[in-house]
């Protein structure tokens, strides 16, 4: 058995040590918010908190996350700063499919977790492992830089 | 409050509107047609006329409910791909409704080619940056009649002139008497009114929402992970599977070790086809270890020896050869032979891939008495056929249940992986949701035909052009997708020569040909921008070429071939007038120009890039133009034009699929590369005011902009003229 | 190494031939104890082809005299060692001439296997004879002059093929004894690990100095601080042999990641605790690359290499190099980061990488497809720079040579 701590709950899932984060999230606990992109940890689709840290949940086993803190897009919003990052994409309409966008909000909030007033170039870099096919990243990066003012 | 509603099934929506009390469903039509009953049964694709051609005849469209309870649906007729459609539509049928935004659901129509077909395209089908320019006027009439309705039967509940009534916010209001109605209480007597002959649309002056940037219904559910997209179904008893198809195509399965994919945890069955096998399991993971288990043996079959040199130089061989001619103004042949200067070039367009973010997903259910589907799709009549054909059930007994797609581009317009899900389900008794994963979403992608032009055109010795030839060959989409939109007896395919058999210049001497050659072994499909997207960066990069070759500033040798065009030549002038075209730039950086008009808009676009001394491109700044005649929602538009213009710049510069030993060779985004954030340019849209215009598409036109304009810029920077998509494969680097 | 000596000399009391005759139970203990010398041997990794089966052979193996194929050592009588008595086949791993006096070249380490006790050797017969016969026949060998006259190999072994057993160190313990056995004789670490002569044979003088074999860095193992092993603690070489990466040394790639998934992992912890303690007696050899200083990754760097890791390589790696995804992709203190020239590091840019490990399959996809050649170049110097404290010096054109090398692997010895 496998203890999960997921958006503050915890879930004891009998499942491989290696299966990795993202399909635990969705296709056993439900939470279909977070993405799957490409399975190899190179477009961010995926991305959820752990320990506060941006991850990409499709290459992470279940072995190394048992006890630590998760955090998914379904609960980003009831911190602070994931509260601000979703108000300002919003506000900014970045959004076009939205596919790639739970991925996109948890890597800006953990961003701004970490640097409250980035700069492009602290957007770039905490951003590039985030694809979006769509195209919208000058308004991500218009919209980072609105929730870092609010 | 502004959900979308999940998509509704076409049992309920006529359920809805049928019941005693329900309330009210519009039919709605347009002048000269009566009033069509609602098909009972949803038919087949209507096949009456493929994309490009106006259709006869407009099927009367469903597209208002509102319920006593007040509760107003939009059903919407185009698919939602992130392109904003169902918030521009919404918009169209909620101004003349007199509704706000902030009342309205909407749902997927669900497929019926009688009541949503699209009248650009024939078919109730999403492409082609269609649906504005097809919805802009039935939509606006149907909100329209239904508020003459609602009005009508207010004023004769009051008994009333309904002229002196008043809609507002979902309301009708007599100002004379204070009274008012809400929609919801008119629902009922609004159904018993006859159908208005002849509606009047509002003023523009007096539309409150088109034209004002609107928020977008649906992106609220896609930034908290609530958005169910068709990879997102839960159902009870759902299953998932993945799927793992022939590496070549035309290859069989020859074997696999089904008891070790049995044996491994949480997979609960295997599936075998003659072309595939799947496996199906409690969750993707053990569905993947399965895949992956069953050591898959194939025979490669007839194209195990294709590459992409043997397509190549098949297609090299086929330009040789006389093609079927599409346009014919003078004799530009001699007039090239006679020249003071000419040029000769091939250019080289790859296939490519979709790959939207979103991977091809099918949830289906098949029962001995009918099929449940849940997928996101841009055709969803041809998606109900599929299952139709491939399960032998009745149409009327498949209900196909239409969700937000995660881009599509055009992928979503075919409907093999739904065909594939379908004869994997057969199978099974439980519902399944079939994921490929992102190799398999690539390497079995139906790819954007390979083009290969040929383009000569000369110059007189004051630098004009006096003629010139271009012959595109490459495979045709429409020939195999909608066959009736073929002309020349099926032998020109429109597509393939749109933008380059009419361009927005006015050329003394033109010829464009069209040889059709179809790829050994592959399937050719729809891709952002079709035609367009392949023939204006030809058309745009040889203008650039020829300025060059008369010595003459790109911007002005362009100007004088637009005399005739005033839209064209104003968004031109907007573009380069914001990108400070005549201002220098630091060594190694230029301008590059590019303008196009196509799916009934005028673009024209500026880039500033850089081209390092080591060949590595750095875009630094985009100005767009456009003029698509009247605005709906301004703020999509610019989103569609960013978004669109990176889509084309990462083709420019990263994307191509090639084949070795009859596979492809790309398989994931670590090798078919996406633009990312570091590398996307400032861009600034600007909107020309232009309401009196004719209205055009605007989706796909940022992405045919996008090449033309990067090719020009790098050659304005560092010299080299770019003949071939991707640049950045190394091309640049041998300078 | 007693246990073994002693199940050697029951196999030897019961004389030639008579492993059939043997109780099925000796029978199954030998094939069993063959199994794990195979493994010892690693002969898998090199007698495999991707997409053969296991022992084919096919495996095409590039030198600087040609290109060699594996043969097939399945029991398969026509193609593979089916027909090979216990004499021959100890012939071919003490050595090199295979049966029918062919000479072997020298990538069969047999000048390693000479020091294989003849026991050893035939427990390795009797579990490969136990196998499956696959009938597959390997492609022929396109050496260049002088090299495609095998007969040249003959005065190659006298120069470099010792041709003797193993004699156990008197004065060292067994345990140490037992590590020399298994790092010399069956692990072949030399092979890779001991610089090159110039008729290619080991240059025992510089032993375990480190080598570049295929384009590949083998490290130094030597007890030298800055360039070998010295500053690794037992328990870091242990968990590296066994799992394939060691905290704050990054993980095994390549070559070393097979020998990782296919031979050492199989070890028991006491061989492999031998193997260090033999490993930890060589003598400093202060050689190649250093190993990475020990950096605190900074967020300040600005260089376009940066942007380019994040996008690529933080998914896995993350942006500090420590690695989220698992201990395998963690970067800290990685030999290669130590490499100015990123010689390992583009290899793995280029070929990717890959282990199978007890928490399922850790992979790196090649890059060489979507980034081009001074993007690359970029890459790795960030890498460097960032994470190994030291200046890269990478150039597009070495990023070239890799990336051209890694798409027409047979294009060197195309003599025939």
């Amino acid at each position: 058995m496998i203890t999960l701590l997921v958006n503050g709950e915890s879930h004891q899932v009998d499942l491989p040590p290696d299966m990795p984060l993202l399909w635990a999230l969705r296709d056993v606990l439900g939470l279909t918010g977070t993405k799957f992109g490409c399975g190899i940890a190179q477009c961010g689709a995926c991305t959820v908190h752990v320990a506060g840290e941006a991850v990409r949940s499709c290459l992470l086993p279940l072995a190394s996350v048992s006890g630590r803190p998760i955090t998914t897009i379904e609960a980003i919003g009831a911190t602070a700063n994931g509260a601000k990052v979703q108000k300002a994409w919003l506000d900014t309409e970045v959004v076009q499919c939205g596919y790639c966008q739970s991925g996109q909000i948890m890597s800006a909030t953990a961003l701004l977790d970490r640097v409250p007033q980035p700069t492009d170039a602290d957007i770039d870099t905490a951003m590039a492992g985030n694809i979006c096919r769509c195209g919208t990243y000058v308004r991500i990066r218009k919209a980072i830089h609105n929730a870092s003012q609010a | 409050m502004n959900a979308i509603a999940p998509g509704t099934s076409r049992r309920a929506l006529l359920k809805g509107g049928a019941a005693a009390g329900g309330g009210l469903l519009l039919g709605m039509f347009l002048p000269g047609l009566a009033r069509v009953a609602v098909a009972q049964d949803a038919g087949g694709p209507s096949g009456s006329g493929g994309p490009g051609t106006a259709a006869a005849g407009f099927a009367p469209n469903a597209y208002i409910r509102i319920d006593p309870a007040g509760a107003v649906t939009l059903i919407m007729p185009d698919t939602e791909s992130g392109q904003g459609i169902w918030t521009s539509t919404a918009m169209l049928l909620a101004e003349e409704l007199e509704v706000g935004m902030d009342q309205v659901k909407l749902q997927a129509a669900p497929p019926d080619n009688k009541l949503y077909a699209s009248p650009l395209l024939g078919e109730q089908a999403t492409g082609g940056s269609a649906s504005t320019r097809a919805d802009w006027i039935p939509l606006r009439k149907a909100g329209a009649a239904a508020r003459t309705m609602l009005i009508q039967a207010a004023a004769q509940r009051w008994s009333v002139d309904p002229a002196t009534c008043q809609a507002s916010k979902a309301m009708v209001t007599h100002a004379e008497s204070g009274r008012s109605l809400s929609y919801g209480e008119l629902a009922d007597e609004a159904g018993r009114q006859p159908v208005p002959k002849d509606v009047k649309l509002k003023d523009p002056a007096t539309f409150r929402l088109i034209g004002t940037p609107q928020k977008r219904l649906d992106t609220p559910a896609k930034v908290n992970g609530t958005a169910v997209f068709g990879i997102d179904m839960k159902l009870p008893g759902l299953k998932i599977g993945t799927v793992s198809a022939s590496p070549v195509r035309g290859g069989r399965l020859v074997s696999i070790n089904e008891a070790a994919a049995r044996s491994v945890p949480g997979v609960q069955d295997v599936v075998r086809l003659d072309d595939a096998y799947a496996v199906i399991g409690d969750h993707m993971w053990a569905a993947k270890m399965g895949l992956q288990a069953a050591a898959p043996v194939w025979d490669d079959g007839p194209n195990a020896g294709v590459s992409s040199a043997s397509l190549t130089q098949a297609l090299d061989a086929a330009s040789r050869g006389d093609g079927v001619v599409a346009k014919q103004k003078g004799d530009p042949a001699s007039a090239i032979k006679s020249a003071a200067k000419s040029i000769d070039v091939v250019y080289e367009l790859p296939f490519l891939s979709h790959a939207p973010m979103e991977p091809i997903n099918t949830t289906i259910h098949v029962r001995p008495d009918g099929a449940d589907l849940w997928v996101g799709t841009q055709v969803p009549v041809r998606a109900l056929m599929a299952v139709a054909h491939e399960t032998g059930l009745p149409p009327e007994k498949i209900q196909v249940h239409n969700q937000i797609m995660g881009g599509a581009f055009g992928r979503r317009l075919d409907v093999d992986s739904i065909t594939q899900a379908a004869r994997i389900a057969r199978h099974l008794d439980y519902p399944v949701k079939l994921i490929w994963t992102r190799e398999e979403d690539i390497q079995h992608d139906l790819f954007r035909p390979f083009y290969y032009d040929r383009i000569s055109a000369g110059l007189d010795a004051g630098g004009n052009i006096v003629g010139w030839t271009h012959k595109v060959t490459g495979s045709s989409v429409m020939a195999r997708w909608a066959p009736p939109g073929m002309k020349e007896g099926g032998r020109l395919d429109p597509d393939a020569v749109e933008g380059a058999a009419e361009t927005p210049y006015d050329l003394p001497a033109h010829r464009v040909e069209y040889v059709r050659a179809e790829p050994q072994g592959l399937t050719t499909a729809w891709w952002r921008g079709v035609g367009p997207t392949h023939n204006v960066f030809v058309v745009e990069s040889v203008m650039d070429e020829l300025a060059s070759a008369a010595g003459k500033d790109p911007v002005s040798f362009r100007r004088g071939l637009l005399g005739h065009n005033p839209r064209a030549l104003a968004v031109l002038d907007l573009a380069v007038s914001k990108s400070g075209w005549n201002q220098s730039l630091p060594h190694g950086r230029g301008r590059g120009v590019a303008l196009q008009f196509a799916f009934g808009s005028y673009v024209a676009a500026v880039l500033d890039a850089e081209v390092a001394a080591d060949g590595t491109v750095r875009i630094h700044r985009a100005d767009v133009a456009v003029d698509c005649g009247p605005v709906v929602n301004p703020d999509t538009i610019r989103a569609q034009l960013e978004g669109g213009l990176i889509f084309g710049l990462t083709m420019a510069l990263y994307s191509e699929i090639t084949l070795s030993n009859g596979r492809v060779d790309q398989s994931n985004f670590h090798d078919y590369r996406m633009m990312r954030i570091n590398e996307a340019p400032v861009v600034e849209v600007h909107v020309v005011d232009n309401p009196a215009g004719s209205i055009g598409g605007i989706g796909e036109t940022g992405t045919a902009i996008a090449a033309p304009a990067l090719a020009n810029a790098i050659f304005a920077a560092s010299g080299r003229r770019l003949r071939r998509i991707p640049f950045a494969t190394g091309q640049l680097a041998s300078a | 190494m007693r246990m073994i000596l002693k199940a050697g000399v029951a196999v030897a009391a019961l004389g030639f031939g008579a492993a059939a005759a043997m109780p099925a139970s000796a029978q199954s203990d030998l094939v069993k104890r063959g199994e794990y010398l195979t493994r010892a041997a690693d002969c898998q990794a090199c007698h495999s082809a991707a997409g053969g089966g296991a022992f084919a052979g096919g495996r095409a193996f590039t030198l600087p005299m040609g290109v060699l194929y594996s043969p097939n050592i399945t029991p398969d009588a026509e193609t593979g060692i089916g027909r090979y008595t216990d004499d021959e086949f100890v012939r071919v791993l003490h050595s090199g001439v295979a049966r029918g006096g062919k000479h072997l070249y020298p990538a069969m380490p047999y000048n390693s296997y000479t020091l294989m006790t003849r026991d050893d050797a035939l427990a390795i017969k009797a579990y490969l004879f136990s196998l499956p016969a696959v009938h597959a026949t390997a492609p022929a060998n396109r050496m260049s002059f002088p090299y495609n006259i095998r007969a040249v190999m003959i005065g190659w072994n006298l120069l470099n093929n010792p041709d003797h057993r193993f004699t156990p160190d008197a004065n060292a313990t067994p345990e140490r004894n037992r590590g020399a056995y298994l790092v010399e004789a069956l692990g072949h670490c030399a092979q890779c690990h001991t610089p090159r002569t110039a008729t290619q044979g080991l240059d025992t003088a510089r032993a375990y100095a480190g080598a570049v074999q295929q384009g590949w860095n083998a490290y130094n193992l030597t007890s030298d601080a800055a360039h070998g092993l010295k500053n690794w603690s037992d328990a870091a070489l242990e968990q590296y042999l066994s799992t394939g990466h060691a905290d704050g040394h990054g993980p095994a790639s390549g070559p070393m990641a097979e020998a990782v998934q296919y031979s050492l992992h199989y070890l028991t912890p006491s061989d492999i605790h031998a193997m260090v303690v033999y490993l930890r007696g060589i003598p400093a050899q202060p050689d190649g690359p250093e190993a990475p200083l020990p950096v605190v990754a900074s967020q300040s760097n600005p260089d376009p290499g940066r942007q380019l890791f994040a996008e690529a390589c933080a998914g896995c790696h993350l942006p500090s190099g420590e690695g989220r995804q698992s201990a395998w992709a963690s970067l800290r203190g990685d030999h290669s980061l130590g490499d100015p020239s990123a010689t390992n590091m583009l290899q793995v840019l280029a070929h990717g990488s890959q282990i199978q490990t007890d928490q399922g399959l850790m992979f790196m996809h090649a890059f060489t497809r979507a980034y081009t050649d001074p993007e690359l170049a970029e890459m790795a110097n960030y890498a460097i720079t960032q994470f190994g404290g030291r200046q890269g010096d990478v150039t597009a054109q070495q990023v070239k040579a890799v990336r051209d090398a890694a798409e027409k692997p047979e294009k060197i010895g195309s003599g025939s």
